[in-house]
């Protein structure tokens, strides 16, 4: 009897479930959140109405369609930035370097949403940068290019000595060794991460929101204002988040899957 | 092979000398190196495989000397094999691209050649069914057998092993000196660094004994195991003898 309940209800960390198992335990956990919120729902007295997601299905999905633009021009640009800074961290000439250091360690310290106000000012006012979405998506890139940095200098500093003298013993010249041996373990290693990153940037880019641009949140806001469905519009905006990250978070997955040969 | 150096040393950049002047000359078919930890035996091998350059002094291989310029040294180095006491291998390759790698971009051949030839080696050394396993999939002396396959796959004239079964379990030394062995018999030279003195005693014809960056000893191995010479050699032999069997 306990060992059928062992077997119904637990699985070690890191292992499969039994389909079986899998199945039961997931209707359980569902059916407990259902209830969760039904019950907070109760409470307030509010009946669910989704019917907003069809009245303003146009607006919704311009919204949905300037996060996936914030989002995709973010991490490219993030990514170059996060590229040269952590090239600039191991260089050596020592302004650049530490130029890269106190952009990287200022950027980690401090929260988004002030870098948003301070280089909004910057950016936008300033240097006149008028046009929203480009000014946000320089501003989160700028965010999310130092955990980028962060992500590949831990995995530039990962590469073993030991690899790069293999690589002179058997005869390999500098060239070669950069194509041939250090990129591929260099992206081994940053890819799953870097993947994972890229999720941040998607939920990171609803803060945006604070400067008015009109992507999903602010779109979400706005209509909420208006119909007072708080729950109904918030909950939405979950599971519009969830359509990107987590195709995002299952890339991630396989990657490191896939990339899992050493270490 | 003719090996021959004069007034080789070796201090590295804290100033501390590794390896003090010395001079080396004899045809070597098989010689072992050995010596207490930190005597300065890999440093040996790494200037003689060309990994690392010597402060002082030259090195000359068959009368040809060893350049110090580096595309000189990088062709100097695809003719030789050699095998790292542990994670030698690359990482991100299987067993059999490990092999075909060095041989296509180093050696020319083509990626069909590579394959035939890393596939011969991989059977030969009984590897036929982990030729697409990564190194954290094999164990160690897999590692090692795979490490030598890659490291004798262009026909090199020389192969320099440093330590090669250090970081095995027991069980697995003797399946890597025996490959070790065998390539002997057919000819091939080689200069191994071991603590595996029953394998430098019987299976190498010299011994060189490296001792805090000297060069104490060297002669045939039955000379140097029967007779050693310095009281430092004595100490380091019957230390390794104090707990056998
Ligand atoms: N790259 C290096 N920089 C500085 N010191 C080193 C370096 N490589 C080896 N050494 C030093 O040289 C000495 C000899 O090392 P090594 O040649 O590895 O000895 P062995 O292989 O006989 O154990 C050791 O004291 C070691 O700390
Ligand atoms: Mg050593």
């Amino acid at each position: 009897m306990k060992n059928m309940l062992k077997h119904l209800f637990c699985s070690n960390p890191g292992k499969k479930a039994h389909p079986a198992a899998a199945a039961l335990n997931l209707l359980l956990v569902c059916g407990l959140l259902t209830a969760i919120f039904w019950l907070s729902l109760a409470a307030i007295n509010v009946a669910f109405d989704f019917s907003f997601v069809v009245t303003f299905r146009t607006r919704l999905w311009r919204g949905f369609i300037v996060t996936l633009e914030l989002s995709v021009l973010s991490m490219l640009i993030s990514l170059a930035i996060g590229v040269l800074s952590a090239l600039g961290q191991g260089s050596r000439i020592l302004a650049i370097r530490y130029l890269c250091n106190i952009y990287v360690k200022f950027i980690r310290g401090t929260p988004l949403i002030m870098q948003i106000y301070l280089f909004f000012y910057i950016i936008g006012t300033a240097w006149g940068v008028t046009n929203r979405l480009l000014a946000g998506a320089l501003i989160l890139s700028i965010f999310e290019g130092a955990y980028i940095a962060e992500i590949i200098r831990g995995s530039m500093l990962s590469i073993d000595a030991s690899q790069l003298e293999a690589a002179r013993a058997v005869g390999l010249t500098r060239v070669q060794t950069a194509r041939y041996i250090i990129v591929p373990q260099l992206v081994a290693r940053t890819l799953p991460a870097l993947t994972g990153q890229f999720a941040s940037i998607v939920k990171d880019s609803s803060l945006l929101s604070m400067i008015s641009v009109i992507e999903l949140t602010q779109t979400m806001r706005e209509i909420s204002a208006t119909n007072f469905r708080l729950f109904e519009c918030y909950i939405f905006l979950g599971l519009l988040y969830l359509c990107l990250t987590l195709p995002i978070t299952f890339v991630s997955k396989r990657m490191e899957r896939r990339f899992d040969y050493a270490s | 092979m003719r090996v021959e150096f004069h007034n080789l040393s070796k201090r590295f950049d804290d100033n501390r000398t590794v390896l003090e002047p010395m001079d080396f000359t004899d045809d070597i078919h098989t010689l072992a190196v050995i010596g207490p930890s930190g005597g300065g035996k890999s440093t040996l091998l790494r200037i003689l495989g060309g990994l690392i350059t010597p402060t002082t002094g030259e090195i000359l291989m068959d009368g040809a000397p060893i350049s110090r310029d580096e595309s000189a040294l990088q062709r100097y180095r695809a003719n030789l094999g050699f095998v790292f006491q542990q994670s030698g291998l690359f990482k991100h390759l299987n067993a059999l691209e490990n092999i075909t790698l060095p041989l296509e971009k180093v050696h020319g051949y083509s990626k069909k050649e590579a394959i035939e030839r890393a596939s011969a080696l991989l059977t030969r050394f009984g590897l036929e069914n982990d030729a697409q396993k990564h190194p954290a999939a094999l164990s160690g002396g897999q590692q090692q057998r795979v490490a030598i396959a890659r490291a004798i796959a262009a026909k090199p004239k020389l192969l320099l092993l440093d330590e090669p079964t250090s970081a095995l379990d027991p069980e697995y030394t003797t399946e890597v000196l025996d490959i070790v062995d065998e390539l002997k018999n057919e000819g091939l030279d080689f200069i191994i660094v071991t603590h595996e003195m029953g394998f430098a005693r019987h299976a190498c014809e010299k011994i060189v004994f490296l001792c805090e960056g000297r060069l104490m000893e060297y002669g045939e191995s039955a000379e140097l195991f029967g007779n050693p010479q310095t009281s430092q050699l004595k100490n380091f032999l019957g230390k390794l003898l104090e707990w056998n069997v």
